[in-house]
């Protein structure tokens, strides 16, 4: 039996020990980045998708099969990272369209002109298209602009990147997709 | 104009002004109520407009759902675009004949739970779920044990009564109670 003492003391560290579950949570939640939130179609089938291309006819998922793909949802009202990132994409297409990547640019929200005129702006050269209804970004869980999906050969979803690109993370994940890694 | 309807209003029934009078104006009258009775009814279904118990499921399911361009608020209540064409999807699937539980699981297929406004209760979620009902238990019984050595202390700090002194003063009131001339 226990005696009143060591039952006191018992009590004594139920305070400290009931202190260290929270400080364990508060630990994992400055350890975790707030702003990730973990996309469940990365290592999934990207979404089937059609897309009426500007000035260029139809696009749709089944025309990529077989080729490693960059699918980049963007705006011309996102500014500035949508700015930030445009020349990278141009000039990533540019590279490695002869090796077989295809780039895919998805307009979401936005007026045709303003679109048009950021694509004038940056040269774009590679197959954008507006995605009424936002049912295309729906589909692939975008939250906001830019979002970036990688898919390699098999069409399967290898890497999801919220904001803008930066060239070593585009090298890393085309070559991660040409390679078929 | 006044003064024609002052003369319509003036004229007596049967007069010949007031038959000539109550062509036109008797159609126009008849067009306007025929507009206004039936036209109200036949249009709803006529332009499509919205189907109550449709909007009301929409609403229920569109209320589970988070907005996921603002800060806790769902897709029922945001007026940001994307959330009112996450209603939209939503309107379609329920007109597609999907159960809440499929138009859930899809939303959850495309951005995690993150998604639902309220987390599953199943595995890590139930922690969620149980541990404000654990919090308050462990208060109640926090509050319990302080209230309870609350009233021990003040019970232990009542001076005690000396034995010697209770005995005196039993003495001096005997004394006193005594008559004073034995």
């Amino acid at each position: 039996m226990a005696g009143p003492e060591s039952l006191m003391s018992w009590k004594k560290a139920l305070i400290p020990l009931a202190c260290v579950p929270v400080i364990i949570l508060l630990a994992y939640g400055f350890r975790t980045d707030p702003k990730a939130i973990p996309s469940p179609l990365v290592r999934q089938p990207a979404p089937g998708f059609r897309m009426a291309v500007y000035d260029a006819g139809e696009l749709s998922l089944e025309t990529l099969k077989g080729k490693p793909a960059v699918l980049n949802f963007w705006a011309s009202w996102c500014y500035p990272a949508c700015y930030e990132e445009a020349p990278l994409l141009e000039s990533t297409w540019r590279k490695y369209k002869d090796q077989g990547l295809m780039l895919v640019g998805v307009d979401i929200q936005d007026k045709e002109a303003n679109a048009r005129e950021f694509m004038r702006r940056f040269d774009f050269t590679f197959p954008n298209g507006p995605d009424p209804g936002s049912k295309i970004s729906i589909d692939y869980g975008v939250y906001g602009v830019p979002e970036t999906f990688f898919i390699d050969r098999q069409g399967r979803i290898t890497y999801k990147h919220v904001g803008a690109l930066t060239p070593a993370l585009m090298e890393a994940q085309v070559q991660a997709i040409l390679k078929g890694n | 104009m006044g003064s024609q309807q002052a003369a319509w209003a003036g004229s007596p029934a049967g007069a010949p002004g007031r038959r000539h009078g109550r062509g036109p104006g008797f159609a126009l009258v008849w067009a306007l109520v025929w507009i206004g009775l039936v036209i109200p009814g036949v249009a709803p279904a006529a332009s499509g407009s919205p189907n109550p118990d449709l909007e009301d499921q929409v609403r229920e399911i569109a209320s589970g759902l988070r907005c996921v361009v603002c800060q806790n608020l769902s897709v029922a209540d945001s007026p940001s675009d994307l959330a009112k064409e996450m209603r939209n999807l939503v309107r379609e699937l329920v007109r597609q004949g999907k159960s809440r539980e499929e138009i859930q699981a899809y939303f959850v297929s495309r951005y995690g739970e993150f998604v639902l406004l309220s987390p599953p209760k199943r595995g890590f979620n139930l922690l969620v779920w149980g541990l404000p009902f654990l919090a308050i238990l462990l208060g109640a019984w926090g509050v319990y044990l302080v209230a309870r050595r609350w009233t021990e202390q003040r019970e232990e700090a009542e001076p005690a009564v000396d034995p010697a002194y209770a005995e005196r003063v039993r003495r001096e009131l005997q004394e006193r109670e005594r008559p004073s001339g034995s």
